[in-house]
């Protein structure tokens, strides 16, 4: 196992350093200049020069990119160019709504679409079934920021139960956790039906029934726990997909999180926040699909890594 | 003693044809046309593609005349869909945006579909290149593909075609990765070993043996990505970076009717029902797709 970590961690750095020359490279190709956003467009050469110094922008693209690299390593991803605090200091700011965000989304993703899914494969090819995956496929199917103006529109506009936008602790977090799960909860759904299809075929489960194990013992115990270890893997993979959906729902309810703040700093070309959350972003996809691989082994000691 | 003349190889494998054997492309006709969902999917974007198809047969108004007596009206029998903040139809604006976002997904696949099959073909066959074409995918894969699509649009700006190549660019790892699996598993074939042995050209194998072979992967992809495609295209449209108004791509539909969410709920509720119809249909299909392409994947 940790030889297996070992190569598994060697793999993500090597990733992350790839990640880290893309994202430097795509975010200097955006246009516009930082420099003349900041000073305005009436700045003297002098001032223009003066500020292109302090913010190592005049030395070439090549040695930006190593002393980037070397703060990076010790945990100094840069000054943003529009609000003067660290990076750091930003995505510690905006992470606990975003945190928040897809703690609840995953939690209500995973008991939504695990229900769904085991109501489906015990009720196979019955109407429970088919309705059961047909809600999954609308889930997957609608897009995030309609479903999200949807829900505005019934529980905000019709019936005023919760806030349309801005973030006023747990209770405006509500609608955007739905938003986001229900995407979630539809993949969710589909993997936990297939996967509980091939556990309550086994011979095991045959056995228990036939012996006449409580039915509520026999799904939840027996066949789920076997049948969670693919879903485990979905739901390591949907943290990547509230990531990116993060970034439409916290626009549309205006929540000041990190996806919000990639769409500020991309329209303000605020280079330095850009990299730095899009590393991170990065950074957290690698470490929970690493922590999905770890939890393969508790929840199946079968499972050995070389 | 003359040599009896082989006419084809089956005879000399004496292999006699079942006369009620069917073509493999009729038999996954025949599994497809079974299969409720994967009809219903195909019902779906039938209908959207004729609505598409014939939108100026359709439409009970130009697209962009405004009548400002009528802004924000609800459904009604001379507007059926309602009508925008600036009177203009909206069931006419949905058909012709129908056009956009149909093409959007057909143009991302198309892209996707050539550049990740190529790459991915390369990757599988030519083992000295995989590794490094695939630290480039798994690159690519560590960033969520939407964020990857919203900085490729920050780089090539906005609009709607830089917002199809964004998608596409975002979406060819994906490709890459199923490509690369299943030539990884062909090439190692018994059919294409002895290919090799007789002298057959690298290229040949690729496009007489290998291609054909992982054809159904490839369908099956492509048919998911496409509703995963005109998803992606209309949130990019959503948030302002890909058609921009008055296009009436239905992202940029749903969009312009956030403003007006309160008073026209018509404006929002129609065409992001749209866009979650035909995504739908794909899904539908191409889960069908795969039942009957490859049996041994059925849930």
């Amino acid at each position: 196992m940790s030889s297996y970590l070992l190569k598994r961690v060697s793999s993500m750095a090597l990733t992350l350093f790839g990640v880290s020359i893309i994202v430097f490279l795509m975010v200097h190709l955006i246009p516009g200049d930082p420099v003349t956003y900041i000073l305005g467009d009436f700045a003297t050469e002098d001032a223009v020069n003066k500020l292109e110094a302090q913010l190592g922008l005049d030395q070439p693209l090549l040695m930006q990119y190593f002393s980037y690299i070397l703060g990076a390593l010790q945990g100094d991803l840069g000054t943003s160019y529009i609000t003067g605090y660290t990076v750091w200091e930003e995505i510690l700011n905006r992470i606990p709504v975003t945190a928040q965000l897809a703690l609840y989304s995953v939690i209500l993703g995973t008991v939504f679409g695990v229900l769904l899914g085991v109501l489906a494969a015990v009720k196979q090819n019955t109407i429970f079934d088919r309705l059961a995956m047909m809600i999954a496929l609308v889930g997957i199917s609608a897009p995030g920021f309609w479903i999200a103006l949807f829900l505005i529109l019934i529980f905000s506009f019709q019936f005023g139960w919760f806030p349309i936008s801005g973030y006023d602790g747990i209770y405006s977090l509500i609608l955007p956790s739905v938003t986001l799960a229900l995407g979630s909860a539809g993949n969710i759904a589909r993997m936990t039906r297939s996967s509980m299809l091939e556990v309550i075929r086994q011979d095991y489960i045959r056995t228990a029934h036939a012996k006449g194990a409580n039915m509520y013992r026999l799904i939840f115990k027996h066949s789920l726990q076997n049948a969670m270890i693919p879903v485990v893997t979905l739901i390591g993979l949907q943290f990547g997909y509230l990531l990116a959906g993060a970034v439409v729902t916290e626009t549309v309810f205006a929540l000041p999180g990190i996806g919000n703040l990639i769409i500020d700093s991309i329209s303000t070309r605020d280079i330095p926040t850009v990299q730095g959350l899009i590393l991170f972003i990065a950074l957290t996809f690698i470490v929970v699909n690493l922590l999905v691989d770890v939890v393969y082994t508790m929840l199946d000691p079968r499972i050995k890594y070389e | 003693m003359t040599t009896p003349q082989i006419e084809h190889p089956k005879e000399l494998l004496m292999i006699e044809e079942d006369p009620k054997s069917k073509p493999y492309f009729i038999n996954v006709l025949i599994r497809l046309s079974k299969n409720k969902s994967a009809l219903l999917g195909a019902a779906i974007l039938l209908l959207f593609t004729i609505a598409s198809v014939f939108a100026p047969l359709l439409a009970t108004h130009p697209i962009n005349e405004m009548n400002y007596g009528e802004s924000l009206a609800g459904p009604s029998s001379s507007h059926f869909l309602g009508t925008d903040e600036f009177g203009r139809d909206l069931f006419s604006r949905i058909l012709y945006g129908g056009r956009v976002s149909l093409l959007m997904g057909l143009v991302v696949v198309s892209i996707a579909g050539t550049v990740g099959v190529l790459l991915g073909v390369i990757a599988g066959y030519f083992r000295k290149i995989d590794i490094f074409i695939m630290q480039c995918v798994d690159v690519l894969l560590a960033l969520p593909s939407l964020l990857l699509a919203i900085v490729i649009v920050a780089i090539l700006g906005v609009g709607l075609t830089n917002a199809m190549i964004a998608v596409a660019i975002a979406v060819i790892p994906s490709f890459v990765r199923v490509v690369r699996g299943s030539v990884l598993s062909v090439r190692e074939s018994e059919y294409v070993e002895a290919a090799r042995a007789l002298g057959v050209k690298n290229h040949k194998i690729i496009f007489k043996h290998i291609l054909p072979n992982i054809a159904s992967p490839i369908i099956i992809l492509a048919t998911l990505e496409f509703g995963s495609a005109i998803l992606a295209a209309a949130s990019l449209s959503f948030l302002g970076l890909g058609a921009q108004p008055p296009n009436p791509e239905w992202g940029a539909l749903v969009y312009v009717g956030k403003s007006f969410l309160s008073q026209a709920w018509w404006m929002t509720v129609f065409p992001g029902l749209c866009i979650m119809l035909v995504v739908l249909g794909f899904n539908l299909l191409g889960d069908g797709l795969r039942d009957a392409l490859d049996p041994r994947l059925k849930l």
